[in-house]
């Protein structure tokens, strides 16, 4: 199994650096350069340790933990609703989405089914952290590659989507508005029709992105072959999301593990690419925005009538047993495997979150790359800190 | 597996765990002490710990090769309870109520250790996932799995520094989020979280029902303002 | 002749005076203009609107800033060499104005090398780079200064070499007789708007846009620079004041190389109508040269704020595999032509 991608990997290590051979003729020595923890590329506090040879690298691991929090430890001793105030700090730019597979482990643990309504307002509001999240993604990169007008494009048409889910919530990144048996509120009046509008406006911008990115030669040039991860690779590492679909891997937990959300009664499909590269991820994500904005019009669409919320005890008490429930976050499988005793809280949850197996696949795709080239498979691997440390 | 909770009975049968079930239990064979299936929903295998290598391997050969999460659980009782014996969380527990006994029940599939592994799986093909489990014997000590799934490199970190589980064979089990010099595996379950035992925990407040004294003397004051606004008691 | 009859000291004294005035102003109007006002606007941001009308005074007040700060240097930073360095890089973009002409007259010194003349000390600011990459301690500044060496040594080469077709056609090296050499050459015997070289000389028009673009260290050559990879390369240890002497070489310097395409392919500052040698052009030629250098930086400021960057290998590719052979090409098709026609 590894033989394959070993080569692969030797083949692109190879290739990319014509004068490795020459430093190693001329015997230089390492360096060993800190990318990080306070880095503009690297959104947060991670922090590589990266040995070099001029300015290929020999060695790169990643180090992190400078923003630990304890998450597991402290939901041990808090009540179920208090939870989610933690969760949605967890990956803060889709922080609605982080909420619902802690929500619907618990409901499953009680036995509770969230009324039809909540569960397509939930989707909605899932689709929307996922267009909010990915959107700055896609500007993003444009940054860590060096152009820096798409990230502008990005905060100036996230922040449309922003307004839309404070609408809904009241809050623009920690909403903390999903209830375990269904939602706090429902939607206001006229939203509808402005979400719609909003869609439109977010199809626009991705088309702006494929012109100013997709389509540059300069772009490709950068991210075409480069952080190459085989799809075996890409399994046994646990990468999930976009990262997974753009090493040709065909799996989306919305379509193949649908934990009740409204995912399978509307049309959409899942964008697969082949390369495993950077710029496959790029684009994968890239499609998966367009895509969600198409999956936001059905949806809104086709929102029932009824209630949002289940009958629930005020005082929420989740009897004994284990779940372990996932969704496909923007940044890729996030799941809580929650444990209960019966009692108020969680008596232990397991987060796993997407970044951090993400992440942990840089020590292998970083050997032989270039300092540049650092910057973009980070960028395209797509982690947010806080998803990664907890 | 006499005190956990029965599945509903209205559901329909979950033939393909079933099948997955019987096929695994027959490639584990003396490996697998527990099973427990929860229809539509997931799949606890509960194997010795001396062949968790090999049980990953079955599981991988079975079909899932698609790396989930590996963590533990700490099926101990903390001494410190949820520290919740301070006046605030008084009001949480309604009167009339008992209070919680935690029991000392070890989840699905069972457990006899405090502390037991437990793993993510996914298999793409079948579309399902499965979760394993391992007690973990008195030394805290377990083969590792990185050769058979890379990604279980951190996974593995993060577990022997969380919990102070040993993993045979890894060859870096550096602490991944704690500083060096850090002592201790704070989720243990007797590991204290200081900041709560410094101070009470003053989220419960939201819940807490007005006293009747202060009900009355509210009542009041509100009535006071809109009277004064010149609105019609 | 010369307008004005004055001693050699009160001649040098005003030039002096008025080169210190231009160059602040120069890269100030730049940096309103584009960094500014077109930036933001390419990015649909608003920019600075509060200081001054427009926020034109926006760059004022952030020079004062930058002279309050402290100035910081590294623990291990070689002292003397690091404070050198800033000024070594803005003194090659004063050299470069030395030669620039305005007007019949309006120059400060009329070099008969004057092409090589600008070529040479435009190539002095990598030796400023490379000893701030260097005194800085800060790997990210070395990893900065020497990325920095080894570009602007390679887009020399393409520079010069598609300034030499220009050389050939006007056969001369002085930049007043090149601004002659196209108001008086005809198209094909029309002469009315003599023969701006960018006509003749497009390819070395753009292989010399291309490696300013790279001397300047501009988007997508900016690897020198680079943010999101060097932190800032080589100026990342830089505070207050030394920094502002390095933003002001940047921008000054983006100003020079726009008056040298402007003067070496579009007719520098002569208008069609008027004499070479007419005094009025020493009055109006200034405001003709602003228009065609604020032409050409708009063209350099757009693709810096359009273009991702390449990396630094294949920054080296373009430029000995591409620029160089197409430059090379060109001096010979411009040979063969000189000799036949």
């Amino acid at each position: 199994m590894t033989a394959t991608s070993d080569r692969e990997q030797m083949a692109y290590v190879s290739a990319q650096a014509a004068d490795a051979r020459i430093n190693v003729e001329l015997d230089t020595g390492d360096m060993t350069l800190n990318i990080g923890p306070q880095h503009p590329a690297t959104h947060g506090t991670l922090r590589i340790a990266a040995r070099l040879d001029g300015e290929q690298v020999i060695a790169a691991e990643p180090i992190m933990g400078y923003m630990h929090r304890g998450y597991e430890k402290l939901c041990e001793v808090r009540t179920y609703p208090q939870c989610t105030t933690l969760i949605n700090r967890i990956d803060w730019l889709g922080s609605f989405a982080n909420e619902v597979p802690f929500i619907l482990a618990a409901e499953r643990l009680m036995g509770v089914e969230a009324p039809p309504r909540a569960q397509w307002i939930r989707t909605i509001l899932f689709e929307l952290s996922r267009i909010a999240n990915l959107s700055l993604f896609l500007g993003d990169m444009g940054v860590q590659v060096g152009a820096l007008t798409p990230v502008f494009f990005a905060f100036r048409d996230r922040e449309r989507v922003l307004n839309q889910i404070e609408e809904v919530t009241g809050g623009r990144f920690h909403p903390n508005f999903d209830r375990i048996g269904g939602l706090k509120d429902d939607i206001p009046k006229g939203w509808v029709d402005e979400t719609r509008s909003v869609m439109v406006k977010m199809r626009t911008f991705c088309d702006e992105m494929e012109d100013l990115l997709v389509g540059n030669e300069i772009f490709q040039a950068r991210c075409r072959g480069v952080g190459v991860i085989p799809a075996d690779m890409a399994l046994g590492y646990g990468l999930s999301g976009a990262n997974l679909r753009a090493s040709g891997i065909d799996w989306d937990l919305r379509r193949d593990a649908n934990p009740g959300l409204a995912w399978d009664q509307i049309d959409w499909r899942v964008w697969t690419h082949p390369d495993g590269d950077s710029f496959a991820r790029y684009w994968v994500r890239l499609q998966e925005t367009r895509e969600a904005t198409r999956m936001v019009d059905q949806l809104l669409d086709g929102i029932p009538s009824g209630p949002i919320m289940a009958k629930v005890p005020r005082i929420i008490k989740v009897p004994a047993g284990e779940a372990y429930i996932s969704t496909e976050n923007p940044l890729g499988e996030m799941g809580y495997y929650v444990v209960s005793k019966g009692d108020l809280g969680p008596f232990r949850v397991k987060i796993r979150t997407p970044s951090f197996n993400n992440i942990s696949v840089v020590p292998w795709v970083m050997k032989g790359v270039y300092v540049p080239d650092v910057i973009t498979i980070l960028g395209s691997l797509y982690f947010i800190l806080g998803d990664i440390d907890r | 597996m006499g005190d956990q909770p029965t599945p509903e009975e209205t559901l329909p049968a979950d033939e393909d765990r079933e099948n997955l079930l019987t096929e695994l239990s027959e490639s584990l064979g003396e490996i697998l002490v527990d099973s427990y299936l929860r229809p539509h929903e997931d799949l606890w295998l509960r194997v010795r710990v001396d062949n968790w290598h090999d049980a990953v391997r079955t599981a991988k050969d079975a079909g899932f090769a698609y790396f989930g999460f590996l963590s533990a659980i700490d099926w101990n009782i903390a001494p410190e309870g949820r520290y919740e014996n301070t006046e605030f969380d008084a009001g949480l527990i309604e009167e009339d109520e008992e209070p919680v006994e935690l029991d000392a029940s070890t989840g699905y599939a069972g457990g006899d250790t405090r502390f037991q592994l437990l793993m993510q799986l996914h298999s793409l093909d079948r579309q399902l996932g499965v979760i394993l489990k391992a007690d973990l014997g008195e030394d805290l000590t377990v083969d590792t799995i990185r050769d058979l799934f890379p990604g279980a490199d951190w996974h593995e970190r993060e577990t022997h520094e969380m919990f102070g589980i040993v993993f045979q064979g890894h060859p870096t089990l550096q602490p991944l989020y704690l500083p060096t010099e850090f002592e201790g595996h704070p989720l243990r379950k007797d590991f204290p979280l200081l900041a709560r035992q410094v101070k009470p925990w003053p989220g419960v407040v939201d819940i807490e029902e007005i006293p009747e004294h202060l009900e009355a003397q509210l009542e009041a004051e509100v009535m006071a303002a809109f009277e004064a606004e010149g609105g019609e008691a | 002749m010369s307008l004005l009859a004055l001693p050699y000291w009160q001649e040098t004294a005003i030039k002096l005076g008025l080169a210190l005035v231009v160059i602040p102003t120069a890269s100030l109007i730049l940096v309103y203009l584009f960094l500014f006002k077109m930036m933001a606007f390419m990015q649909s941001r608003l920019g600075p609107n509060d200081t001054g009308p427009y926020g034109s005074l926006q760059l004022v007040a952030e020079a004062i800033k930058f002279l309050q700060k402290e100035d910081i240097h590294p623990a291990q930073a070689d002292r003397r060499v690091f404070r050198m360095a800033p000024v070594v890089v803005l003194a090659s973009t004063f050299l470069l104005y030395v030669v620039l002409p305005a007007g019949p007259d309006a120059v400060v010194q009329n070099l008969d090398t004057g092409v090589f003349y600008a070529m040479a000390v435009s190539s002095l600011s990598v030796l400023g780079i490379l000893m701030a990459g260097w005194a800085s301690a800060n790997k990210y500044a070395l990893l900065g200064g020497l990325r920095a060496a080894g570009q602007l040594i390679a887009y020399e080469l393409p520079l010069i070499l598609a300034v030499m077709g220009v050389v050939i056609q006007a056969e001369t090296l002085n930049l007043q007789g090149i601004v002659e050499a196209q108001a008086t050459g005809e198209i094909f015997g029309f002469g009315a708007i003599g023969n701006p070289f960018i006509l003749t000389q497009f390819l070395a028009f753009l292989i010399f846009m291309i490696s300013a673009q790279a001397e300047l260290t501009q988007t997508p050559f900016d690897m020198p620079v680079a943010e999101t990879e060097l932190v800032g390369g080589f100026h990342v240890e830089y505070t207050g004041f030394r920094f502002l002497l390095f933003f002001m070489a940047e921008f000054g310097t983006a100003f020079a190389f726009s008056a040298l395409a402007a003067v070496m392919f579009l007719g520098g500052w002569w208008i069609p109508g008027f004499d070479v040698d007419d005094n009025v052009l020493n009055i109006l030629g200034p405001g003709v040269m602003l228009a065609k250098i604020l032409l050409i930086a708009f063209f350099i400021f757009w693709v810096r704020f359009t273009y991702p960057r390449l990396r630094e290998d294949q920054l080296q590719k373009f430029a000995w595999k591409v620029l160089i052979p197409l430059a090379l090409g060109n001096i010979v098709l411009t040979g063969i032509f000189k000799v036949v026609f």
